[in-house]
């Protein structure tokens, strides 16, 4: 038998966590990426990665972080692997110290840590504001020693088309395509993981990369992966606009003091401050986000006629700006041309995170055998609300215990194969004929620009029942509309608009998942809101939403959450009931 | 969403923005000059353009044509991956805000890199580079060693200002020394061997880093131009790293001589 190598998809942090764990056991890893793996959206990260190592000496501790996180969740979240997340961080902190990232100092030499929202200690390590950036070339240069060694081949610019699934439901490989060549090969291994990132794209603009497309995940769920809690979006309150893309002003900036206000009656007025005392600036991201388009939307407050508040951070000394925030503050003043350590910003919510994903178990195993799930892609660590800087430590933390579940895997079964990978192949390639030769009226990429203004506009911050059938019933007229496509470019070679096609597919296949686990859910629970139905119900959705693929759309189901350590309890952020 | 407050703030005139592209088909193909005739907007840059083409892939003589193909990704300047010639200058293109830009607004591909297809070149040889310059800290494992060393927060701000380089090109397409003609490996990998000789573990591995910049295409090839400092979209400081680098190298290349 030839050498064993095993297949991740993805190389941002968490498949590069991956990546690093099977090639420290001496065993070869095949890394697929659509960019070379140091441009992945990993690097959008700005402020910071949780650990509760208390530094700061405030008492802070894994358990209140494990706490912090279930409750920020709204209680959606399997509670056993979250505690085992937040227990492994501070190892996680250290290692990545020992890699080289240049964390931010405290003044006698230890890392320092900052606030975030939804805690009410100084827990998030941070590099300058670049944090998720540094973090990604740190494992980045990792990956590339053991690529010298020749552990480690990577096929940059490749894309993952489907996973290679044999007559006994097992994934024995994938089917990729070059997206130089545009040619498709199919790769063969006994444990495949998907590292392949969030949705965003989903919806048009967001503060999201343009390779955060969720085409794999999506992929893989009409393959017959359960993709679960999908309804469950996370709305970023303080981004820029841009005709390209909608840009993340961090977290951080209000960890560091930032107010947010918006002009009423002639006064500042810091709604957030005076709605939420207890928490105040550092309320989680579904409540700011909610509270800034009443405030917009409600109240009609508007600045300069524009749908915005203000993010002010001119109080601050304006060194330590630089210091801790210039790597967000340099965007803002790059893209708006306003430098705002002089100048608040104008900000807006904008979608950022997907808390849904393909549906995985402690293992981080999905229900086909062999594949595997870590990093965004995967649903398991955030509930119904992340809690800004876990989603790095996610990340890595799934790259870390998938990477020994994969080999641990592989020595157990090397699945046969058969005929499998040769019939997927050929499947893949009919399905390229079929879109090279597409001779339609309609422009993929106008119809993506619909999608996306329907998404956000119905799927976002507020769900309203009738809009969100609405939603649907577009949908299906997009993916009707998707078969008329026709193509611009035959080129044989770097033929975006080929794969962009492919993509556009899968992203109207995950939009139908999203809406549709939206429009089932009565309540209102963390990032999903109806008001309609504003309260939380326990009774019938404290669940985990799991849909399935089939032909005439996908099928919801329910499972428990497991609620063994933390009793679930309201959530409020205006007072302190702890 | 953000995108609400993007109303037409200027209704006076209706203007169009004017876009000159140098298209290619491949490596070895012609290059033709593309343009390209698009509405006003507030907030266009240079890859919403790009962007706007694909959705209608018409130009400017109002012939339909195939769409732009170009690298990006993250759109906020922190991927590197949207280098380009923007109006003869190298940078990032989601940078290049289009009020800002002289019109027409001409873009090219990178000069000093093969051509993929219009303007997504092959910038694999930058990470080539850093593998054979172990721009990497030596673990001993991935499993719990504990906290790494104190250090001082002028030290970290040192470092972090050279862990800022995203590989994107800028200062290898404005250096005179990097060219076809040329094995100089650039500024960006010189600059990754002062940042890992720098940490205090990376430290342990610098003799044989150093050993790497020494030979050709290192170090001595560099013109000491400047322009490299002058590009960087990240204000890298790397003519400081490059100067101290040669008096590392000459203390290394004397101690060798006399045997230590």
């Amino acid at each position: 038998m030839a050498e064993q190598r095993l297949i991740v998809v993805g190389g941002g942090l968490a498949g590069l966590m991956a990546t690093i764990k099977i090639a420290e056991a001496g065993v070869g890893v095949d890394l697929f990426s659509v960019v070379p793996v140091k441009r992945s959206h990993s690097v959008c990260a700005q402020g910071g990665i949780n650990a509760a190592v208390n530094l700061k000496g405030e008492g802070d501790s894994p358990a209140i972080h494990f706490d912090d996180t279930v409750y920020g969740g709204d209680f959606l979240a399997n509670q056993t692997p979250v505690r085992s997340m937040c227990d492994k961080a501070p190892e996680i902190i250290y290692l990545l110290d020992r890699m080289g990232v240049p964390f931010s100092r405290t003044p006698e030499g230890n890392l320092d840590f900052r606030r975030f929202g939804g805690t009410k200690h100084h827990r998030t390590a941070f590099a300058g504001a670049t944090t998720g950036q540094q973090l990604l070339y740190a494992l980045d240069e990792q990956v590339r020693r053991y690529e010298a060694e020749g552990l480690v081949r990577k096929f940059e610019n490749w894309e993952f088309l489907s996973a290679v699934v044999n007559e006994a439901g097992t994934c024995t490989g994938i089917t990729a395509l070059d997206l130089l060549s545009m040619q498709i090969e199919v790769f063969e291994a006994p444990s495949v993981l998907l590292a392949t990132g969030g949705p965003g794209i989903v919806y048009g603009r967001s503060t999201n990369s343009m390779v955060n497309t969720g085409t794999a995940a999506a992929a893989a769920y009409q393959q017959g992966a359960t993709y679960a809690n999908g309804e469950f979006i996370q709305v970023h309150p303080t981004a820029i606009p841009g005709q390209d893309k909608l840009r993340l002003i961090s977290e951080s900036v209000r960890g560091e003091g930032g107010r947010l206000w918006t002009m009423r009656d002639g006064k500042p007025w810091y709604f957030l401050e005076e709605w939420y005392p207890a928490y105040g600036n550092l309320v989680p991201r579904d409540i700011a986000s909610r509270a800034i388009h009443k405030v917009v939307f409600e109240h009609g407050i508007k600045i300069d006629d524009q749908n915005c508040v203000y993010l002010d951070v001119t109080h601050l000394d304006p060194d330590m700006l630089t210091r801790k925030l210039g790597g967000v503050l340099e965007i803002y003043e790059k893209f708006m041309g306003v430098d705002p350590r002089f100048t608040p910003m104008k900000v807006f919510p904008a979608v950022h995170y997907s808390m849904g994903g393909l549906w995985v178990d402690a293992e981080q195993k999905t229900d086909i055998p062999g594949l595997f799930a870590a990093g965004e892609c995967e649903y398991q660590y955030h509930g119904a609300n992340r809690l800004g800087a876990n989603s790095l430590l996610s990340c890595i933390y799934g790259g870390m215990i998938v990477g020994p579940n994969m080999l641990a895997r592989s020595a157990e079964t090397a699945g046969e194969g058969g005929s499998a990978a040769a019939d997927e192949k050929a499947r893949m390639e009919n399905r390229f004929a079929g879109l090279r030769s597409m001779d339609g009226t309609e422009n993929a990429y106008a119809l993506w620009n619909e999608l996306g203004d329907w998404m956000t506009r119905n799927v976002t911050v507020e769900r309203h029942n009738d809009r969100l059938k609405e939603t649907d019933d577009k949908l299906q007229e997009l993916m009707e509309r998707w078969q008329n496509i026709g193509m611009n470019d035959h080129g044989q070679r770097a033929n975006q608009e080929l794969s962009f096609t492919n993509q556009l597919w899968n992203m109207l296949e995950l939009a139908r998942v999203i809406t549709l686990g939206a429009l089932a859910r009565d309540e209102s629970r963390g990032a999903h809101f109806k008001p309609d139905f504003p309260e939380r119900d326990d009774e019938n959705f404290l669940k985990t939403t799991k849909a399935t693929w089939a032909a005439d759309g996908p099928q919801l189901d329910y499972e428990d959450v497991d609620t063994e350590h933390i009793v679930p309890r309201a959530r409020v952020y205006n007072v302190d009931i702890r | 969403m953000a995108d609400e407050q993007n109303h037409e703030q200027n209704k006076a005139e209706p203007k169009n923005i004017e876009i000159r592209v140098r298209r290619q088909d491949g490596p070895g193909s012609e290059a033709s000059w593309e343009e390209f005739s698009l509405p006003w907007k507030a907030q266009h840059n240079v890859i919403s353009l790009l962007m706007a083409i694909q959705a209608a892939p018409v130009n400017a003589a109002g012939q339909p044509t195939r769409p732009v193909v170009w690298d990006c990704n993250c759109l906020e300047e922190v991927c590197g991956a949207c280098t380009m010639i923007v109006n003869g200058r190298v940078r990032q293109a989601c940078t290049a805000l289009a009020d800002e830009l002289e019109q027409p607004i001409q873009l090219e591909p990178m000069s000093k890199f093969p051509v993929l297809r219009d303007l997504s070149v092959d910038r694999s040889r930058m990470f080539e580079k850093l593998k054979e310059v172990h721009a990497w800290v030596q673990l001993d494992g991935s499993h719990d060693l504990g906290p790494g060393p104190r250090q001082s927060a002028a030290n970290q701000e040192q470092t972090y200002a050279f862990s800022r380089c995203m590989t994107c090109g800028c200062c290898l397409e404005a250096c005179p020394q990097y060219n076809d003609d040329s094995d100089f490996m650039g500024a960006s990998a010189l600059g990754q061997v002062f940042l890992f000789n720098l940490n205090p573990i990376g430290a342990v591995q610098s003799e044989e880093r150093l050993e790497t910049i020494m030979g050709l295409g290192g170090l001595s090839d560099c013109g000491n131009a400047q322009n490299c400092v002058a590009a960087c979209p990240k204000d890298i400081p790397l003519t400081k790293a490059i100067a101290s680098l040669g008096r590392d190298v000459t203390v290394k290349s004397l101690r060798d001589l006399l045997g230590r």
